[in-house]
């Protein structure tokens, strides 16, 4: 069956609910992580900055001379700026920690960052996301982003020996999500969880309930076509979902093909004009068969199986 | 969506054909799909952040429709090849599961979950690392007063110049005593507090988050911290004010040195388990280290709360070091009974 999922860029791993369903989950690129990290920070340092604007006039319209007297000792701060100056103490400290959590806690378990780019945070072990979770995973965020930033900016100025042993061992937990088979980041190391893509399949329509399908008979041509055990024994699931994309996709061109590679096998005489009737007959009907086996106990992977 | 445009105006009999030809596993497909649809548009809304338009009724039906559709994924896997159909109910299992298990307390809950037993468990659950920290934290006092009383230029290196001002080594009795005392017209107390109190949790919020390095840099933080303790001491023991510095610091010291130590302990936590995981992995043991510190941090953080609120106003409005030492050894008695007698267990603990 693995020969049937397309070939994807970002590794899937398999997740075992607590009813016991295990479920294919696709991690989150690192390019989609670092994407959403770099939407949120511009969302909390523009949120950050008109705040402070806002706050800054409010102050400078309210007491004209009390921004240049400010730094001055035994200044008298009024009651309302002194509201404001609190105000914007708390604002910086809430934003840095608190709009994470706030946002994964929620319950998308997404910050918009996440949901723009379409990756969203989940426990590794399949159970609940917790609180304790969402809470360790950003309290590191510190290490990981401000540390080495902050590190990398001081240190240009600077000519210390150990600067260079001091980067490549903040960059360690930044690059933290690169050298580890689930691309956690420490964060997601020490808090069970892990960042996944988030999924969003529609229901297409099931290919066997069309007329054709379901009777066999062709709406162009008023054929039936009706497949014995012996012709419908060559092939296996691995050709069914092949033929289920053909019909999906609907391409002219692929159907002809395909139909004519089936009628070859058969040894029927190929015609032309009533493809689809007839693959669709030929899909439920090889679907009915091997649906039965498994019913049964027997698969048949393909058309080298048995 | 059409899902079936071909049964679309046919006849009564017409269907009941095709009812009867159809494969088994479209007949399973059509009994269940309106479950599936349903689950489908719950989750859909409630994915795009419209709470408010899913009734009570459906959010109630969540965690039943999630099952129901989960064991329709089993069976389909074991009946039925038709991939499409078997791609979205993966996928919409996926989407559910995402809800159902996904972070769902609300911050009140959560509080009395956590004010009610959690926080002082999860305290005693690392006291090993408490007990080590203490002693590292006791060390560096001792070794900061030892260094600057064989050389006072120790003390400028524990002590950074601008947090010093005019507490340097050769400063009068009388300079230093100004400086712990009658500064009660101050203004600006609350703005004060707040700075204090972002200015420390960060601190503290590094400490915890260094200890996944294998908790040596926690080691480090702490001791280079309590040096300074250690020197400042040692200045005012110089002049004769050991009483007043005592007070001085006590009256928040016992609540901020405190959660420092949780801190610091909490960061050795997670660095001991990664070196010693036993018999778990060193993943599982990592993540059990995290989230049981994620509580004693959030805790952490909310004494460095009261511990600024105590430094910003109570240093300031109280004069006295009786006062000030009364106030300091409350606190200390406060925290170590509530973290250590108080044992309730917490009421209904979020897993299921």
């Amino acid at each position: 069956m693995s020969r049937a999922v397309p070939a994807r860029s970002n590794p899937v791993r398999q997740l075992v609910t607590p009813e016991g369903i295990a479920l294919p989950v696709t991690l989150a690129s690192r390019g989609s992580r670092f994407g959403a990290l770099m939407i949120d920070l511009t969302i909390i340092t523009v949120t950050v900055i008109v705040v402070m604007v806002v706050l800054f006039y409010s102050l400078s319209g309210l007491y004209p001379t009390l921004m240049s007297t400010l730094g001055e000792e035994k200044q008298e701060i009024p009651g309302v700026a002194q509201f404001i100056i609190i105000l914007v103490v708390l604002t910086l400290f809430l934003f840095r920690y608190g709009y994470f959590l706030f946002f994964e806690l929620g319950a998308r378990g997404a910050t918009p960052g996440k949901r723009m780019t379409g990756i969203r945070i989940a426990a590794r072990d399949g159970g609940r996301l917790s609180t304790e979770m969402v809470l360790a995973r950003n309290l590191l965020r510190d290490i990981e982003i401000l540390l080495p930033l902050t590190a990398l900016i001081s240190f240009q100025s600077d000519e210390s020996p150990i600067k260079w042993p001091m980067t490549a061992w903040l960059l360690i937990f930044a690059l933290f999500p690169f050298f580890n088979r689930d691309r956690l980041r420490a964060g997601d190391l020490i808090a069970g969880t892990w960042v996944l893509e988030a999924p969003r399949t529609k229901l297409e329509a099931a290919m066997s309930t069309g007329r054709a399908a379901v009777t066999g008979q062709s709406h162009t041509t008023g054929v039936s076509y009706k497949f014995s055990d012996d012709e419908l024994a060559i092939y296996g699931e691995y050709e069914l979902q092949t033929l289920e994309r053909v019909l999906r996709e609907n391409r002219h061109e692929a159907m002809v093909a395909v139909h004519e590679a089936i009628c070859r096998k058969l040894g029927w005489n190929p015609g032309a004009g009533d493809e689809q009737a007839f693959l669709e007959a030929y899909y439920t009907q090889l679907r009915a068969r091997l649906e039965a086996g498994m019913r049964m106990g027997k698969r048949k992977a393909d058309k080298f199986a048995s | 969506m059409a899902l079936f445009p071909a049964l679309r105006g046919k006849s009564a009999a017409d269907e009941a054909a095709i009812e009867a030809v159809a494969l088994r596993s479209d007949r399973f497909r059509q009994e269940r799909e309106a479950d599936w649809k349903r689950l489908e548009l719950i989750v859909t809304r409630m994915e795009n952040g419209r709470l408010r338009k899913v009734s009570d009724a459906d959010l109630l039906e969540l965690p039943v429709l999630y099952r129901t559709v989960a064991s329709s994924l089993s069976v389909a896997r074991e009946t039925s090849l038709d991939a499409a159909t078997l791609a979205y109910l993966e996928s919409l299992v996926k989407r559910a599961w995402f809800l159902v298990y996904g972070p769902r307390t609300t911050l009140w809950g959560w509080l009395r979950r956590f004010f009610g037993g959690e926080w002082s468990r999860a305290v005693r659950a690392i006291t090993p690392e408490i007990l080590i920290a203490l002693v590292l934290m006791v060390a560096g006092t001792i070794v900061g007063w030892q260094l600057c009383a064989q050389d006072p230029d120790w003390y400028y290196s524990f002590v950074p110049p601008d947090l010093a001002g005019e507490r340097v080594p050769g400063a009068s009795a009388a300079t230093l005593r100004d400086g712990l005392f009658g500064n009660t017209g101050q203004t600006g107390l609350s703005i004060f507090a707040a700075s204090l109190f972002t200015h420390n949790s960060s601190v503290a919020i590094l400490c915890y988050a260094l200890g996944f390095a294998f908790g040596v840099p926690t080691l480090m933080l702490l001791i280079q911290n309590t040096t300074m303790l250690g020197g400042i001491l040692w200045l005012y023991h110089g002049v004769g004010l050991d009483y007043e510095i005592a007070g001085w610091l006590a009256i928040h010291g016992t609540t901020e040195l405190f959660a420092i130590l949780l801190a610091g302990a909490s960061g050795l936590h997670i660095g001991r388990s990664m070196v010693f995981p036993g018999t778990k992995t060193v993943l599982e043991a990592a993540a059990t280290a995290g989230q049981r510190t994620a509580v004693v941090m959030a805790g952490v953080v909310f004494m460095l709360l009261v511990a600024g609120l105590l430094e910003g106003f109570g240093r300031q409005l109280v004069d006295t070091t009786e006062a000030r030492l009364a106030i300091g050894g409350g606190m200390l008695v406060l925290w170590l009974a509530y973290f250590f007698l108080l044992r309730r267990s917490p009421p209904g603990s979020e897993a299921e």
